[in-house]
């Protein structure tokens, strides 16, 4: 058993189920929006203002939003895990894959915090 | 004359490996790699690679021939030479130690990580322990690896994190043990895989597939052993 603590779920099969899953509700949520925006062209502010006055589509968003970042960062842990190593950048590749771990982190977390301002309007 | 282009490296008297150009007359036939090499060899005894059975059952003679890795003794030159020439190079991402010989450590050390052999706690029968012939026959495509090292060493996952994930070769192995009726340590066996790398740093690129010179089908077997890390999971 290699361990890890970096990753998201507590386990491979964790990591592997969330990204399925979060690449399902983008997806969903993907062809809501844009058929929501196909269908109501051209798009005014009233239109759109009134797609996000409903709860469930502001709970909807936030699915979506969670999700993205749940699916970013497996991806990328997996992206860094892969390039940013000792292996490839000898003994600074641990410091600077946790660096960039902290910054993406960083970005998910305030992505994340803003998107829930906008959509709750706060 | 076919234009031949070998990786040399010797440790004790080169600083860095480079590329060296033969010209052999194969007089027309088509020879198998390995009968390209052995004709090299006598003309340049410095030469150095693994070969043993020469009929593609030992598994020693690995290498990357004109880009893909394969087995020299039968890979015909009809199949890999393009524009009449033949590049060898020793198996990627292991280190070399000489010429075509790569230091095959950690891929053992995977291979050993799976513990293959039979693992059963019940108690031994008096002559042997029976299988059905539908139980044998869920072994076929997976007891037929000769350990080459070609699947492993063509898959990227590997190559960043050999000591970290299995590769094909190792998983392949796994699931033969895991898919055996006689094995009772299953759930053993799967909790020893279950993080991220041992098993899913796989991200189904099939290159274990393409090269695999048995036939064989890691990507497949990764599959069934990803599906019952999934349902001893949830
Ligand atoms: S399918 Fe998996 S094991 Fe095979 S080459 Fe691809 S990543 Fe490697
Ligand atoms: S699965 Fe195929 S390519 Fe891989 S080690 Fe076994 S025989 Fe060689």
């Amino acid at each position: 058993m290699v361990t890890a603590v970096t990753n998201l779920g507590r386990s491979g099969v964790y990591d592997w189920l969330i990204q399925r899953v979060t690449a399902v509700v983008l997806t969903l949520y993907t062809f809501f929006i844009v058929g929501f925006i196909l269908s109501n062209s051209p798009l005014d502010y009233a239109t759109w203002e009134e797609l996000f006055s409903q709860f469930w589509v502001r709970i909807f968003s936030l699915l979506a939003l969670v999700s993205l970042a749940a699916h970013a960062w497996i991806g990328l842990w997996v992206v860094l895990t892969d390039y940013v190593t000792t292996l490839t950048m000898g003994s600074k590749g641990t410091a600077i894959r946790l660096f960039l771990q902290v910054v993406l982190g960083v970005v998910t977390v305030a992505y994340t915090v803003w998107g829930i301002e906008i959509l709750w309007g706060l | 004359m076919l234009k031949v282009e070998v990786y040399r490296y010797n440790p004790d008297t080169d600083s860095k490996p480079s590329m060296k150009s033969y010209d052999l007359d194969t007089q027309g036939k088509d020879l198998m790699v390995l009968d390209v090499l052995e004709m090299l060899k006598d003309e340049d005894p410095s030469l150095t690679y693994r070969r043993s059975c020469r009929e593609g059952v030992c598994g020693s003679d690995g290498m990357n021939i004109n880009g893909k890795n394969g087995l020299a003794c039968i890979t015909p030159l009809s199949e890999c030479v393009k524009g009449n020439k033949l590049v060898l190079r020793p198996l990627p991402g292991l280190p070399v130690i000489r010429d075509l010989i790569v230091d095959m450590s950690i891929f053992y050390a995977q291979y050993a990580k799976v513990e293959p052999y039979l693992q059963n706690n019940t108690p031994a029968p008096a002559i042997e322990r029976l299988q059905s012939p539908e139980d044998r026959a869920k072994l076929d495509g997976l007891y037929e690896c000769i350990l080459c090292a070609c699947c492993s060493t063509s898959c990227p996952s590997f190559w960043w994190n050999p000591e970290k994930f299995i590769g094909p070769a190792g998983l392949l192995q796994a699931y033969r043990f895991l898919a055996d009726s006689r094995d009772t340590a299953e759930n053993e066996r799967l909790a020893k895989m279950d993080d991220p790398f041992s098993v899913f740093r796989c991200h189904g690129i099939q290159n274990c597939v393409a090269v695999c010179p048995k036939g064989l089908n890691p990507t497949r077997a990764i599959g069934h052993i990803r599906n019952m890390l999934l349902q001893r999971a949830t």
